[in-house]
């Protein structure tokens, strides 16, 4: 039933985008009836898909092993919240999710521009429904992703999901990295309309510009709780690895930051739109190639799920955007062009082009990095990669330019700034700077690492030059308005969310940055072999190891240890413990099953704003094994009744016997059998205790790894300011011509210029120079409105609405 | 004309020490005769029930990924990655002296499983 009804739920969601595809490319010579048609197919798309996904959580949680996904990624002991997030641990959950991501986002972005962007729009419309209905077509075609594919006759339990992937983050981290791939398609689809149909002004940014803004969003805070996940899960104490996976996500973000800050250079200045068109095609190229890594096994990885049969289509996709993107950039050079140069290296514009080239400086290494195994073999013919010092070596000197920069940039003026405004904004962020570089030589062993010192003083430039500009924006907002001090500031954030929001991802990310040198520069890390009583000091922390501890529950055997801790004074404990699943959905297993199940560390955590304390025990098993198998054995001698055996062995022993001759006795036999063993295995586990074995325990010290969480908090919360709708765009409708974007936009220079002169970053002389050629710009622009209505096209009047 | 310098710069420099940097992937039946001293990134699989804690190490045998090849004993000091454990296919950075594998600290990477299958642990 479940099955008959999503498998024709996913047809009609095909059928669905091919209807869009057709209708937005058939209305798209004027049409509009055709448009708005193929609009309402994506909407359908959405509606479909939306119930497939509901479908087979429904399946997931009322335990229907029919459906083989449910059976593969869940049982009946599964928790529900788990049973939930099972369906993207699979191959073709996870293309579904893709899926249904898209249709959210197509939809809102479509709803978003119904009366808007009249040309460009069907053609977004196209390269939307496509790229889903590849994504659909390979759920519906593909081999072995079929997401309704059933089990006959279905199996009484599922094989469970891995405890592995039993942490929280599983409900957020792959939604969101997927939702970040997925939003990047909406900015790259109005992308390639704009370029098909030459409109290349600054409209079709305008309109995807908080979607790209929303993708960075959700795949930054899906890096981050992946980090988290690695650093408290997976024991092993770090937060990135260089893994392929992990870079593969990471490089999407950083071409996608390079085109958050590009696009503010066209929308302002006209220029650089060649360079915008290739970024956000090279962004959802990426994107696609982080959703093929995941799925394909080409290179090593801890991520890599297996090999897959989709992993030649993706790639197969990932071609025909390069170079269908490619050959159109290339046929619209002409259209391309910029409408200025760029006025003087000393404006924000230049310091955004040199950020630029980092971040696709980074990425290009990153890259290169990544798929070094191939290129080598290519050359070679010996696959060989490279490791995480070799990818330091590049990233850190980039990240200390990049940190730098991100303190510059706000700073600076458009257009130009004279050498005297210039000193005096750089003054104070400059003179905090040394001061903290001397203070932390004094005072630290900082010299031992000077990357670490170059970004920490670094650091400390772009947080006092953003601190001085949120100090000098509000004092000149005060001295207009009287207000007190913080309500100036409350002001200038919420009327200008763009640059204030941007200036706090700013700050997050330089605080991130300083948590990412101190602690992999100035970690401390000791594995510690204690028996119970003992102890051992490490970083001036008193770290004893007071008592083992055993739990035993329906899932898993837990070997836990009491850490007491005395530090500065304080004393706590730490509880790390070492989980042992009991494997489920096992018929005839021995005791030994019980203690060879997938195993995961729980690291005890002592976080604080100077340094975390960790620690994660590997307990020493061995002696207890030996008990074990012997157990084993005596068990299996206990169950034939073997001479020798036990009185109590009788009833087992007979019990056996009747189900040897009678088979209807078996299920219950074994269910006996199993709970047996299940007592004994959970006996021998408390005999752990009494052992007193060693344990050997790593322990980390951490300096200001805490200010990485924090930072990336700090930068969303910016993220989400720039993302908030402002009051006027909620109310009043957007602009709806390249007339009204090129007014508004002007508008906003204007008033931008007119912020940086009240908050000192513009001499007055600069000032008045800049204002005056702003104000001409904006008549020309009125000029072409009243006079001869644009390109010779009638100026649509803007849709009025309620 | 500046940032097309130090692009082609930081090209260069990538392709020479990704180059002398590489470690060469093998798995373990390439590596019976390897050249003692030079550090391999070996990929292979676990060989069920070869896990021995020795001090503060692991003792193991790898097969080849497919389960196949000869067997290649390995030692192994520093973190194990969670899901490391019989039958998991995994890289590790080391060496070879003297037939066996000498992994370098902290360079073990366990693969996630690609779906949670039970190995019947009983013989």
């Amino acid at each position: 039933m479940t099955a008959n009804l999503g498998s024709a739920a996913l047809a009609l969601a095909f059928f669905a985008t091919l209807c869009a595809a057709g209708l937005a490319l058939a209305g798209a010579r004027g049409e509009r009836r055709w448009v708005d048609a193929s609009r309402r197919a994506v909407y359908t798309l959405c509606a479909l898909l939306t119930l497939c996904v509901v479908l087979i959580e429904i399946a997931f949680i009322s335990d229907d092993f029919s459906l083989s996904i449910v059976q593969e990624h869940s049982s009946i002991e599964t928790p529900t919240f788990y049973k939930l997030a099972a369906m993207w641990s699979s191959q073709e959950g996870s293309l579904l999710l893709w899926a249904w991501v898209l249709s959210i986002a197509s939809s809102a972005a479509l709803y978003a521009t119904r009366d808007k962007l009249r040309e460009v729009v069907p053609y977004a419309t196209a390269v939307l429904a496509g790229v889903a209905g590849f994504f659909t077509g390979l759920l519906l075609f593909g081999e072995g992703v079929d997401p309704f594919a059933t089990l006959s006759p279905a199996p009484a339990d599922g094989v469970g999901l891995t405890p592995l992937l039993q942490h929280p983050s599983m409900m957020i981290h792959p939604p969101m990295l997927y939702s970040g791939y997925v939003a990047f398609t909406i900015p790259f689809a109005f992308a390639i309309g704009a370029l098909v149909t030459r409109r290349l002004d600054a409209a079709w940014i305008r309109a995807t510009r908080r979607f790209a803004l929303i993708a960075w969003a959700f795949l930054g805070l899906g890096l981050l709780l992946g980090a988290r996940w690695s650093y408290t899960e997976l024991g092993w104490g770090g937060y990135w690895a260089w893994d392929p996976v992990e870079n593969a996500a990471l490089m999407p973000w950083l071409t996608g930051t390079a085109f958050l800050h590009s696009i503010m250079v066209q929308e302002k200045r006209g220029i650089l739109k060649v360079w915008n068109a290739s970024l956000i095609v090279v962004t959802f190229a990426l994107a696609l190639l982080g959703t093929f890594l995941v799925r394909s096994g080409v290179l090593q990885s801890i991520h890599a799920f297996g090999d897959s049969t989709v992993g030649p289509y993706i790639l197969g996709l990932i071609a025909v955007v390069l170079l269908g993107s490619a050959a159109l950039i290339v046929s619209r050079l002409d259209d391309l062009r910029s409408e200025r140069r760029i006025d003087s290296l000393a404006s924000r514009e230049a310091v955004f082009l040199v950020n630029n080239l980092l971040l696709v400086a980074l990425t290009a290494t990153i890259f290169w990095g990544t798929f070094f195994p191939l290129i080598s073999e290519l050359f070679t013919g010996e696959k060989a990669s490279l490791a995480a010092p070799w990818f330091d070596q590049y990233t850190t000197p980039l990240a200390v330019l990049l940190v730098l920069f991100t303190g510059i940039g706000p700073l600076l003026a458009w257009r130009r700034v004279s050498w005297d405004t210039a000193k005096r904004v750089f003054l104070a962020p400059a003179a905090v700077a040394v001061l903290v570089g001397v203070a932390l030589l004094l005072s630290t062993d900082v010299a031992n690492s000077l990357w670490a010192l170059a970004l920490f003083v670094f650091a400390a430039f772009s947080l006092t030059g953003l601190a001085q500009e949120f100090w000098r924006g509000a004092a000149a907002r005060r001295r207009l308005s009287g207000e007190s001090m913080p309500a100036a500031l409350a002001a200038i954030v919420t009327r200008n969310r763009r640059r204030y929001g941007g200036y706090i991802v700013h700050a997050g990310i330089a605080v991130l940055l300083i948590g990412i040198a101190a602690s992999s520069s100035f970690q401390t890390k000791r594995d510690l072999k204690l028996s119970p009583g003992e102890s051992a000091v490490v970083e001036g922390r008193q770290i004893t190891y007071e008592r083992p501890t055993v739990s035993v529950d329906e899932r898993a055997l837990t070997f836990g240890a009491v850490l007491g801790v005395e530090q500065d004074g304080e004393r706590f404990e730490l509880r790390p413990s070492r989980d042992y699943f009991r494997p489920t959905g096992v018929q005839g297993r021995t005791i030994g099953s019980f203690f060879s199940g997938e195993a995961t560390s729980e690291v005890g955590l002592k976080p604080g704003l100077r340094s975390d304390l960790w620690a994660a025990p590997e307990p020493d098993l061995s002696a207890l094994k030996r008990r074990v198998r012997a157990a084993d054995r005596g068990f299996g001698a206990c169950v034939r009744g073997a001479p020798g055996a036990p009185p109590q062995c009788e009833a087992v022993a007979q019990l056996m016997r009747a189900a040897a001759a009678d088979p209807r006795l078996r299920p219950a036999a074994l269910a006996q059998i199993n709970r047996l063993q299940a007592a004994v295995a959970e006996r021998l586990a408390r005999s752990y205790i009494a052992e007193g074995a060693p344990v050997t325990f790593r322990v980390i010290v951490d300096p200001l790894v805490t200010w990485i969480w924090i930072g990336a908090l700090i930068a969303l919360t910016g993220a989400l300011i720039a993302i908030w709708p402002t009051r006027r765009s909620r109310r009043a409708p957007a602009a709806d011509t390249e007339l009204e974007a090129l007014k508004e936009a002007k508008y906003r220079e204007i008033s931008d210029a007119e912020l940086d002169h009240a908050a000192g970053k513009l001499s007055d002389e600069d000032y008045a120079l800049l204002d005056a050629e702003l104000r001409r710009e904006a008549v020309e622009i009125l000029d072409r409105g009243n006079g001869h209505a644009g390109n010779g096209r009638p100026a649509e009047k803007p849709a009025a609405r309620g | 004309m500046v940032a097309l310098s130090v692009a082609v710069l930081l090209a260069v420099g990538l392709v020479y020490t990704s180059f002398s940097a590489s470690t060469e992937a093998k798995e373990p039946s390439q590596l019976l005769g390897a050249t003692p001293g030079t550090s391999y990134e070996m990929t292979g699989r676990v060989v069920p029930g070869s896990i021995r804690r020795d001090g503060n190490g692991l003792r193991f045998q790898v097969a080849d990924r497919d389960g196949g090849g000869q067997r290649l004993p390995v030692t192994y000091t520093g973190t194990v990655p969670d899901p490391f454990r019989g039958g998991r296919e995994i890289i590790l950075t080391g060496t070879v002296e003297s037939g066996t594998f000498v992994g370098e600290p902290d360079t073990l990477i366990t693969k996630c499983p690609s779906k949670f299958t039970v190995e019947n642990s009983g013989k």
